[in-house]
This record gives C-alpha cells, structure tokens and sequence, in this order.
C-alpha cells in the first residue's frame, strides 16, 4: 500500500468541500462522534441532510464565514491506498494557499460546475496546476443532478476543457461526471449516468499510476546533519544524514560534492540498524564517504554522471506569497532544501493574469501575483529544472525582516 | 531500476526523520516534548532512526502534570535509561505551588488546562526555540491546518491566520527572538498508522494502553480511572472494568474505553473498527466545537 496525495481546486460554490466530505463519508472515514459533532451543527442542506461540507472547515473564522481560508489536510484510507489531501480555497485571494496545497501533491482534482462550464477560476485552477508540475489531474464536472446528468452538457464541458489542456500541455486528464452532493460516481458508479463507462472518482485515485522519483537518473541527497557521535569506539564516525531527493544510491558508486565539487565515492550506507546496498528516492538514509572530505550542511550529494545545474542567476517562475509587496532593492534568503543564503530580485520579466493566461510586463510583484523573474544568489545552488525533477527545482523566499515565507520560486532555466 | 518496496510507513518514517534533521540542522536549542504517550514513544523511535549512533541533539522534556498515570512514569524513566538521553521535567506542581496557576476547582477540575503554564515557563527558562511534539492532523479540525513548523510568539500563542505557507518539503524556521516553533513531524500520521508502525518496530507501550481491570466512575458517560485526583463525591459509584487508554494524558482528563484488547493487533482492529475518534475520549475537547483551536491560540502543545 502507497500514499496518493492530491489537492483539490475549486470553491465552496462547486461543491469542493462537499465532494471531500463526500468521500469521507462514503469511505466510512467519518467517526461516530464526528458525525454526532456534525449532526448537532446547525448547518444543513436544503433538503435537510447533513451538509457534509462541514467536515473540512477547521478555524472558527471559516465556519462563521462559510468558506475555507487556509490548506486542510485530511486522510482516509481504503484497503488500497492510503490518501492525503490538501483542501484549498479556491477563490483568487487564496491563491498562494492553493500553491502550497498543490507543491505536495501528485494529483490535481479540478472541480467545474457543469451548469456554469469551464470558467474564469477553471483557467486559473488548471494554470496553477500547470506551474506546479502536477501531472495527473482529473476533471470533475460537478452538479451533474442539476443538469439532468445530461450526456450532452458534459460532452460540451470536456471539449471545451481539451482546449485549455492543450494550452497548458497537460498531459494526463481525466474526466469523470459527478454529483458530490447525490454521491454520483463518488465511490460508487452511478446509475443515474449510465452513458458514462468510466471508472468512479475514488476507483480512479486508487489505482491510479503516481510518478515514481526513482526512475530518475538524478541522484540528489542534501545534507542534513552530520552524525559524529566522538566517542571513544566511534572516534572517526562520520555520517552524512539526508533524504534522497531522486533517484538512486548504490554502494561504490561516483559521486560529487557540491557546491565544493569534491568527489568521492560511497563506502557504506546506513539505516539505523541496517546497511542497505542502495537508498532509493524518498528514503532517510545516512551515507559515509570513503575519503575524508568537507561536507556540511547545505551541501547536497549527487551522482558524479549526472550533475546538477550550478549558477548564481536563474530564471525561476515566482508566487509571491506575503502582503508586503516584493521589493527588488532589498536582499531576501533563499532556502533550497538545507541551503539558505541570501538572494536579489535582478530582473522582473513579466506578471501572467492567471485568469486569461496573458503575460504582462510588470515593475511590482504583490500578494498572489505570478510570473517570471530572475534571481541572483549570493552562493551558488546547485539545483534542476522543475520540470526534470520538482524537489531539487523549487525554493522558498524569506524575508529577513519579518522571517516570513514570501514567495514560492520554481526554477525554470540557468542564465549564462 | 531496481525495484523496492516503500510502502506508506516507510513513507512516513522517512518523511519525519526528514524533520526531525531540520529540527537538528536548524535550531540552537530544541527539545522533544515527551508525554508517555504513544504518539511522543514513536517520536523518540524516530528520533533514534535519525540520529543513531549519535546522541539526540535535543533534551527530553516531560510536562508532568502530578496526575499521571503511575505505569506512565515507570515507563519514562524505564525509556530515558535505556536511550542514554537527558530528561528534563517542568512539574505543574511547582508551578502551583510558586502561585503561578490557580488549581480548577468542583468536579471537572482537571490540570491539562494549566500544562500551557508550566510549558512555557520551561521553555523560557531553558530557552528552547524548537519543541517537537507528537500532534497530529487527523487528531481534530484545528490541527489539520496546522503547518508541521508553527511559529509560536513569545506568549506561545499560535495565530492561525498569520501561518506561513509551508511548500514542498522545505520547512522555513528562521524566527526572532523569545519565538519559538512547535515542530509535528508525525502531522501526517493518523492514529491507525502509530498503531501499526508501533507493531511494525516492536516498540514497549506502557501497560495502560492495554485492557486491564481497574476501578472507574462514570463522569459525563465517559469512564473515568478512580483516583485521588478526580474530584469525587457520595454521587460517584466506583466500578470495577475490563478497560483501556487511548490516549494517555492527565488522569483527571482521559477517559477510558471498554476493552478486552490485550495484544497490539487486538488494538489495531479495534480501532480499524471503532466508531469513536480518539480525541473523543479527551474530555478537554468536549467543551466546544473551538476547544482546540482557543488551546493552541493561547499556547497549548
């Protein structure tokens, strides 16, 4: 059994928090004093069952308003698959918050309202999921009851959705037609859409095939820590702590420091009681080098066949995140995996209107703008494109003055 | 490519020592908040996985209410023995006695609520800038938004509405001074999950996690341990059952669940089938649907 995460765009309008209720509820993953807490809420649906919406909203701020503000996450699990979901908000204002919903998940579920079509939000909904390299992505057209589970409405909608996939070279979309609120092709397939052969949303989750870091040639260890216990039978210990970000590490293979560009190769790898001949994508290991060289935090361990980029100005696609607008004159940190040094805004290329996918030129980056910008690094960063490999290819911004997270960078190309 | 099996323990496991090393290789001063409980057992496991065969490069410390649960601290002092590590113990006595929390009077009295004192007062005197703790997000609606690094201000308070975006795997836990952060490195965890990584690693629970007979009462249709910390009267009829804990907390404040589930597994399909939620044995979450969000504001764990 894996885990599949997934995050789910759309706003309480199109059901996003009744659809998540929905599968919580249908998957028996509501407990009994949950459902009692819900039953005694006074907020019903019309027809008086249980607004399962309920369920996802956390901070008070959100029931007294009805909407959900911050990500959410929540976990149910079948006997298949274990599953996380980030539920974000959907409207603009938030969002930076669906960026950070969607920077861990694998799975993108993209709601659409089948009475209103593809719509403004929908361009935007699917643009971030674009940006955030999410691969998988199902379409749920929602409040198929209200159009009659018509055959023909949900044709219209998926034709007009292969447009935009194309646009944005998405590359494995889904579509299925649903009824959060009726339970339709849920977890169960519906009978009230018979025209429709496939499979239902959580059938879909469950098996669906989700990327599989290890495949990558691009080996990638940050280090975390260095273990050296100094005692007396452990004197010369050293160990080199990280997760592999990527792809694989054998024993004896060939690899290089950066950003010192030492090489070595690997004598041993440990996991705790254990010495693996191999750390695989994922995995916390610690590594031992055979030849006693500098390594500390900050430095990441590669394959010496693959190396990473090395630069101190990259072009990286930015969402600004803080209510202080960007300001080019000062310094902010980076933080790249264990790496933190400090980092300028050189040059702002463009804003993009997430709404029409328009690029503008800009001279101001505020709250929830998106778009293309160089940066200079006081240190270099040894890192990959995100679109090769997402976890060696993003970094945060940091304001030193408030130590705020202020902006979510993806790396899109080295500048020579 | 060769193939391996990482399934969704292994993936968790990897994904809180992760954090437990950024905890290490970011903070001068962090701590692990330890409470006897399972959750914070797995987290010393962890602990030991990310660190081994060095030292933890962060103290124990036990927020000791006074109202434990005896076989709890035999189990702690049992557990610092065999990992060699510091303890640490910020005693809410002492922080009854220094007039610095009033005791809670009449038949819900409970010490949980005055915990926050005495762990903010123990964080200020040791000056940690990191404690890491065993919360999880599944636990109850306000944790699931928390971030697995939460700043805290220098009150311990948690503002929900100025929590940092926490993207990718890249935790930002640069602070001021007199801040601290709340580290969660199990926030993904849900408690079917302890459970079987518990049984996966063999790891020793204090006995109380497993049925036992002992004496209760019934107090608000929840079952009690008798003890001389909950306030009792003629009303009170003392019982003896066959029970156990789910969460092991302040004996004033963790109720007991009906139970013949003497071995781990028995456990695991207990609660694979049970249809009452954890925290739904903690009376302190009973009081309103806010309970735990007004907690964490003013400085809980």
């Amino acid at each position: 059994m894996n885990i599949l995460k997934f995050f789910t765009a759309g706003s309480v309008d199109d059901g996003k928090s009744t659809l998540i209720g929905r599968l919580l509820y249908d998957t028996d993953s509501i407990l009994a004093d949950q459902l009692e807490a819900l039953q005694n809420s006074n907020r019903k649906n019309d027809d008086g069952t249980i607004d399962l919406a309920i369920l996802t909203d956390g901070l008070r701020a959100e029931r007294e308003q009805g909407i959900t503000i911050d990500v959410a996450y929540k976990y149910f699990q079948t006997e298949k698959r274990k599953f996380i979901i980030a539920d974000t908000p959907g409207h603009i204002q938030y969002t930076r918050n669906m960026v950070t919903g969607a920077s861990t998940a694998n799975l993108a579920i993209i709601l659409v309202d089948a009475r209103n079509g593809v719509v403004e939000q929908t361009i935007r909904h699917s643009y971030l999921v674009s940006l955030l390299g999410i691969k998988h992505i199902v379409v749920c057209i929602n409040k198929m009851d209200m159009v009659d589970y018509s055959e023909e409405v949900y044709n219209s909608i998926i034709d007009r959705y292969k447009i935009l996939a194309q646009q944005l070279k998405l590359v494995d979309v889904n579509y299925i037609p649903v009824s959060a609120l009726k339970g339709d092709n849920i977890v169960q397939n519906s009978e009230r859409m018979n025209w429709y052969n496939g499979e239902s949303l959580l059938h879909f989750l469950e098996k669906v095939d989700t990327d599989n870091l290890d495949k990558s040639q691009l080996a990638r260890m940050p280090v975390q820590w260095v273990i050296r216990p100094q005692t007396e039978e452990l004197h010369d210990y050293r160990g080199y702590a990280g997760r592999v970000l990527s792809g694989t590490f054998n024993l004896n293979d060939k690899i290089t420091i950066l950003p010192s560009g030492a090489s070595s190769t690997i004598e041993k790898i440990e996991f705790f009681d254990r010495s693996p001949n191999t750390a695989h994508a994922g995995q916390s290991v610690t590594i031992h080098l055979k030849d006693d060289v500098d390594i500390s935090r900050g430095d990441t361990i590669v394959n010496a066949s693959a190396l990473p980029q090395e630069s101190k100005l990259i072009e990286v696609d930015l969402c600004w995140m803080d209510g202080r607008a960007l300001d080019t004159s000062i310094m902010y940190l980076i933080q790249h995996n264990s790496k933190v040094t400090k980092c300028k805004i050189n040059e702002i290329l463009y804003k993009i209107d997430i709404n029409t996918l328009e690029k503008h030129p800009a001279d101001e980056f505020k709250l929830n703008d998106i778009g293309r910008v160089i940066i200079k690094t006081a240190d270099p960063l040894a890192f990959d494109l995100y679109d090769d490999n997402r976890s060696n290819g993003s970094a945060i911004l940091i304001d030193s003055r408030t130590n705020l997270t202020v902006g979510a960078l993806m790396f899109r190309a080295a500048v020579e | 490519m060769s193939t391996y099996n990482f399934d969704y323990l292994d993936e968790l496991e990897a994904e809180a020592i992760h954090i437990l090393r950024e905890v290490a290789g970011q903070f001068e001063k962090p701590a692990l908040l330890f409470s006897g409980g399972k959750d914070s057992i797995t987290l010393v496991r962890l602990a030991e996985k990310a660190f081994r065969p060095g030292k933890f490069p962060f103290p124990l410390v036990h927020i000791d209410t006074g109202h434990n649960f005896e076989e709890t601290i035999t189990y702690r002092d049992k557990m610092v023995e065999r990992i060699g590590e510091r303890l640490i113990i910020g005693s809410v006595q002492e922080s009854i006695d220094q007039g610095k929390v009033v005791e809670q009077k009449g038949k819900n009295a409970s010490r949980n609520a005055l915990q926050t004192i005495t762990l903010l007062d123990t964080i200020a005197k040791y000056e940690f800038d990191a404690c890491i703790g065993g919360a999880r997000r599944d636990e109850e609606k306000a944790r699931a938004k928390e971030r697995i690094f939460s700043v805290r201000d220098e009150f311990g308070q948690w503002d929900p509405k100025r929590q940092r975006p926490e993207l990718w795997n890249i935790y930002n836990g640069k602070i001021h001074k007199g801040e601290n952060v709340r580290v969660f490195p199990i926030s993904n965890w849900t408690e079917l999950d302890v459970w079987n990584y518990i049984r996966r690693e063999n790891i020793e629970l204090p006995s109380i996690y497993f049925s036992h007979e002992r004496e209760v009462i019934t107090r608000n249709g929840q079952l009690m341990a008798a003890s001389p910390f909950l306030n009792m009267d003629n009303e009170d009829v003392v019982f003896r059952k066959q029970v156990r804990f789910r969460t092991v907390g302040d004996m004033s404040c963790t109720a007991a669940v009906e139970s013949e589930a003497t071995l781990i597994d028995d456990i695991i399909s207990e609660i694979s089938e049970s249809k009452i939620s954890e925290r739904g044995a903690r009376m302190d979450d009973k009081v309103s649907e806010a309970a735990m969000e007004d907690r964490k504001k003013g400085g809980y764990f």
